[in-house]
């Protein structure tokens, strides 16, 4: 069976510097934090991570009222990047109705606000009496991507493969699957996160959050940097429209680029500690994927958190099997980690950076750790035309996954 | 103010406050002929919570009540929460 070749023609972001890919792309370029202190953090007891990077305030009556009541912040930040996206891409009513067209996004995890609130009226009593007719509509463990599709008109299939940090990376790749084999046209594909102190508190309480920067945001996460110390939890939103080569050829889309390799695996030795054979293995099998050589990619945009462990795991896989001169760099040093949407969002800002042959260095890295060393941490912008690069992506729970883009 | 003591009027006004905040509706939508689901667009999860919000407003057990069925018009709002403000006061 001959598989379809499936490319991006759309791109839609609300990151922590705001709405558009616009304002993604001119704080990636610009090396600007959007770190800042997170006020309901320092409320929290004994939650010592208490800085992150928050969407600022959004008018959330954009989206209408009866698509708004089945969804928590992340919908609507989701339903606003994929509105961007489409309009990107230049698709309209009749492809969202075609039932060609579907959607693959998810979330790290249920609204923490939903959950507060819903057990706070539930617990004192047992009483279900408080509950709107909306409230499971939120918490089902689909509410994002189908809230959307409702939103959207949406007739084709949904895949919602929540997996954490590597969210987002899982839904292109099962996007991308589901074109290949000729099921979808187009697939509406990213992820979105909306945070509250127990995301925070999921890294701090198992010492992977940044703790020592509460009175210098900016300066943290860092990632592959001497003087990391964890994860910078943020929110964010962003989808990427993937379309078969074919149709998209057809009706006369833009293409902004192709994805060509998705590898996503499992690594059971532990929940939480990075295992960097199963980095390793996971880069192998996208680029195997992707027909591709590691001589033959040109750049490499990290998962890399800023956690001790977890980047250099990363370093040593990216060591092994690309050596030291490719080019690597991590944006959660700009924007912190947009957990779900980190995938998504880092790749489309390395694709609105490729729009003027640019790749952004990591900010925060000014003295690469020993554990490191050996990889091509470039620490200014460069200027290189790229044919082929690699995004990674990995969660907690063992999950690994890469992407593999060739520019057209 | 006790609910068994409120007015048509006090009851039409606390409704529609009600109604529109839940709904995100302008005032002027709010007239007693307006149908509930033809004229103010709510469907039947909207209803679920009309009921919710009514329950809240005027501190009743509406869910229950046999003739929130047959509710087709703010009118016919107006009038349920009077006769149960009745009943109660009986």
């Amino acid at each position: 069976m001959q598989l379809k070749r499936v490319v991006v023609t759309g791109m839609g972001a609300i990151s922590p510097y705001g709405s558009g890919v616009a304002a993604l792309q001119a704080g990636i370029a610009g090396m600007e934090s959007a770190i800042t202190r997170m006020e309901r953090a320092s409320e929290i007891r004994e939650l010592r991570s208490q800085i992150a990077g928050l969407i600022p305030d959004i008018d959330v009556t954009v989206v209408p009222r009866k698509d708004r009541r089945t969804m928590t912040a992340m919908g609507i930040y989701a339903l606003m990047a994929a509105r961007e996206a489409l309009s990107m891409a230049g698709l309209g009513d009749e492809d969202l109705g075609s039932g060609r067209l579907g959607v693959s996004l998810a979330c790290t995890s249920t609204c923490g606000d939903l959950l507060e609130e819903f057990f706070s009226g539930y617990l004192p009593d047992r009483d279900v009496s408080h509950c709107k007719s909306t409230t499971f509509f939120k918490l089902m463990n689909h509410a994002l991507a189908s809230s959307v599709a409702q939103a959207l008109n949406v007739c084709g299939r949904i895949i919602s493969p929540a997996s954490a940090c590597a969210t987002s990376t899982q839904a292109i790749g099962y996007g991308y699957e589901a074109i290949q084999l000729g099921r979808q046209d187009i697939m509406l594909c990213g992820g979105s996160e909306e945070l509250h102190p127990l995301s925070l508190a999921s890294f701090d309480l198992i010492n992977a959050a940044s703790t020592g920067f509460n009175d210098a945001p900016t300066r943290a996460p860092r990632p592959f940097d001497r003087d990391r110390d964890g994860v910078v939890c943020a929110e964010g939103a962003g989808l990427l429209i993937l379309e078969s080569y074919d149709h998209a050829v057809a009706r006369g889309a833009t293409i902004l680029g192709e994805l060509v390799g998705f590898s996503t695996s499992s690594s059971p030795k532990h929940p939480a500690n990075p295992d960097a054979e199963a980095i390793l293995r996971c880069m192998e099998e996208a680029l195997h994927d992707a027909g591709l050589m590691p001589s033959q990619i040109d750049y490499l945009n990290a998962h890399a958190t800023g956690t001790v462990s977890g980047d250099a795991a990363e370093a040593q896989a990216i060591r092994t099997l690309f050596g030291s001169e490719l080019p690597v760099s991590s944006f959660k040093g700009h924007m912190g980690h947009t957990l779900a949407a980190s995938g998504v969002l880092e790749t489309i800002a390395t694709f609105s950076g490729l729009q003027s042959n640019t790749l952004y260095p990591t900010r925060n890295l000014e003295a690469i750790d020993p554990d490191c060393v050996g990889i091509n941490l470039f620490s200014h912008a460069l200027t290189q035309s790229v044919t082929y690069f690699i995004k990674n992506s990995f969660a907690l729970g063992g999950i690994n996954a890469s992407l593999v883009f060739r520019r057209i | 103010m006790s609910i068994t003591t409120m007015t048509k009027e006090e009851i039409v006004s606390i409704t529609n406050e009600a109604i529109c905040e839940e709904f995100e509706f302008d005032m002027e939508k709010m007239t007693p002929e307006a149908h509930l689901y033809t004229d103010l667009g709510l469907d039947s999860l909207d209803a679920v919570d009309l009921v919710l919000v009514l329950e809240k407003a005027f501190k009743v057990k509406l869910r229950n009540q046999p003739e929130v069925k047959e509710v087709r018009t703010l009118e016919d709002v107006y009038d349920l929460i009077q006769k149960l403000m009745q009943q109660e006061a009986a």
